[in-house]
């Protein structure tokens, strides 16, 4: 391989990087939009039991209906919004609270420093799940409990990125040299630190949003995230084993629409990370 | 994906200390971190086990006067403070005891142990099918890099890595149960055939996510140096790949085992619950929903307990496959 292929396919490969991720944003904010209008979308209301119980896939119910007569297809859509806002909410909060405790911590040192690095590695000495049925199981089952559960579990690992980040960032010249001009503690670390470490923790966070949907739907599953009647992808196909032989659309709709959320937001998750770094590209 | 940016171990960066300093240093840390780990699952659990005797009560329909109340709690030692109770609870707990289940009335520590070995034994068959999965494929994907076989490849660990365990559980339970017929749909013992299911839908999960590093792994193994010379050399590639290659992804694996033990062990309640498994995960999603403290609090603290060891113990020895990290270099 010469020296001057490389550049040239370093060249044309960059841009396209940054297009795939632009246009996966922009179909994000599209999904996000049609699914904050969604209960226009849907055929029928999701909560009327009004129909055949079980029916098969047809013209009328493209998902089918469920064990209460209710249109699967609208109960989807509307799951598919719960499940969608709720973990990136999740992600959100717990991306900024990890993320601030990082950055203060790595920025001041000092005892708040290795407490909150114990607590951190307290966390982490529970199998995530497990803590978050601990946590369930202390406050009970719902949604916003659920959310708990798993933030408690995943804001450490904003936390240690942020704080390393921050340390990192700490021994450059160009922080020496924005102290040196005389920067108070909240412009250093709101000016310098904080746009320096967004892109790691950003990329987290994108690559987090799939993972904390399939969890939070894992203790839907198991009764201990949203209550019905709220229509969640999970919750709905907690009685699924038992329907599974005859019925099977009525597990296999919800599956497939939790999968492609998922797999939607992974996509994404990794083109935001081929974007900050472009050498770890699946690729390569 | 979880370690990409925070490396857990902070012995990579010593080495020449000394292997027999950091053991112990780290068996020092274990214990302190077994210390809260108990303390921590004991103050949880208490914090809701005041309310058990009310929940126990309204269950069974019976309007208790205070009194009924305190004499419940005395019974279950809920009246006394609370470092007290820890210190007796701690007491007990190194003699195996860990208090009676308020729903059957039964010792929990037996119970729990009697469960214990068929939820080892599904992490163990799953992790086994992980290995098999993952490294052939990813050694294949890598040579074959940017074919077809490699697009297939990272497709399907593309697909598994999005699809939520109970999913799969539910898919594969349609295809090899109801569709083909192959394998029970409900696993009643803890047999080769039954097992083969929920352990399946864990190593989808896992060698899904395992199969990227692998891959990588090879990719970067292949670029250094030593292969070329070796091939030089005329050691055949195949020598090579299987020699050199290998133990390269020994170790990755083995960190992202370490790395994933954790949704691993927890895992194992989702699949436990659907497959039916007669585990502790299924033991202790049964507990929850009856608000069964005692049990609750012997499974999280004994997965607490098994993880943290578990870490130790992959940490130990990926020191002693891995000569760089012994020596201090670092792997990066």
């Amino acid at each position: 391989m010469t020296g001057s292929v490389t550049v040239r396919r370093q060249k044309v490969r960059r841009p396209r990087r940054r297009y795939k991720l632009a246009c996966l944003l922009m179909l994000a904010a599209a999904l996000l939009l049609a699914l904050l209008f969604i209960e226009r979308l849907c055929p029928y209301d999701p909560n009327a039991q009004v129909f055949a119980a079980l029916e098969p896939p047809s013209a009328a119910h493209p998902a089918g209906t469920d064990r209460l007569g209710r249109d699967l297809l609208s109960r989807i859509l509307i799951g598919l919004r719960t499940s969608v806002l709720s973990s990136l909410a999740l992600v959100v909060v717990t991306a900024a609270a990890g993320s601030a405790a990082g950055v203060l911590s790595g920025y001041f040192g000092g005892l708040a420093d290795s407490l909150l690095m114990r607590i951190a590695d307290v966390c982490l000495a529970f199998p995530g799940l497990v803590l978050g049925l601990a946590v369930a199981a202390l406050l009970g089952g719902g949604l916003h409990n659920a959310m708990l559960a798993l933030a408690v579990v995943s804001w450490p690992k904003y936390a240690r990125v942020a704080r390393s980040q921050t340390l990192a960032l700490l021994r450059t010249d160009h922080m020496a040299a924005a102290r040196l001009a005389g920067g108070s503690a909240p412009q250093l670390i709101l000016r310098h630190i904080l746009p320096n470490c967004a892109g790691p923790l950003l990329v987290t966070a994108m690559l987090d949003i799939g993972a904390m949907m399939m969890e939070l739907a894992g203790l839907s599953f198991l009764g201990l995230g949203a209550m019905p009647p709220t229509a969640e992808l999970g919750s709905m196909m907690s009685g699924g084993r038992s329907l599974l032989q005859l019925y099977p659309w009525v597990v296999i709709g919800p599956g497939i629409a939790i999968f492609a959320a998922v797999a939607f937001f992974n996509l994404l998750g990794d083109a935001a990370r081929d974007w900050l770094d472009p050498q770890n590209s699946g690729g390569k | 994906m979880r370690g990409m940016f925070s490396r857990r171990g902070d012995g990579r960066r010593r080495g020449a200390a000394g292997m027999k300093g950091y053991v112990l240093r780290r068996l020092a840390q274990l214990v302190l971190i077994l210390f809260v780990i108990t303390f921590l699952s004991f103050g949880m659990m208490r914090l809701a086990g005041s309310d058990a005797v009310l929940q126990k009560m309204e269950r069974t329909g019976i309007a208790a006067s205070q009194q009924v109340i305190d004499a419940a709690r005395a019974e279950l030692g809920l009246d006394k403070p609370f470092l007290a109770q820890y210190v007796s609870w701690l007491g007990g707990l190194l003699h195996g005891d860990m208090g009676v289940s308020y729903v059957t009335g039964r010792q929990v520590f037996p119970t729990f142990t009697a469960k214990l070995p068929a939820t080892l034994l599904l992490t163990a068959v799953s992790i086994l099918l992980t290995v098999v999965i993952s490294i052939p494929l990813g050694i294949l994907a890598a040579v074959r890099q940017n074919r077809l076989t490699d697009r297939l490849i990272r497709a399907a660990s593309f697909f598994g890595s999005s699809m939520p365990g109970f999913f799969v559980a539910f898919l594969l339970m349609y295809l090899f149960s109801v569709r083909l017929g192959w394998l029970p749909v409900l696993s009643r013992s803890a047999s080769l055939q039954s097992v083969l299911l929920p352990a399946l839908t864990l190593a989808i999960a896992m060698s899904s996510r395992y199969l990227r590093q692998v891959r990588a792994t090879v990719l970067d193994e292949l670029s250094r140096d030593y292969v070329t010379g070796a091939a030089a050399r005329g050691v055949k590639f195949s020598v090579t790949l299987w020699k050199s290659v290998l133990r390269a992804c020994l170790v990755t694996v083995l960190t992202l085992l370490t790395l994933s033990i954790g949704s691993l062990l927890g895992g194992t309640a989702i699949v436990e619950s659907i497959f039916l498994w007669d585990g502790v995960g299924r033991l202790a999603v049964d507990a929850i929903s009856m608000r069964d403290y005692p049990m609750i609090q012997a499974y999280v603290m004994w997965m607490a307990v098994i993880y943290v060891c578990i870490n130790l113990i992959t940490d130990l020895s990926y020191r002693f496959l891995d000569p760089r990290i012994r020596l201090g270099g670092g792997r990066e």
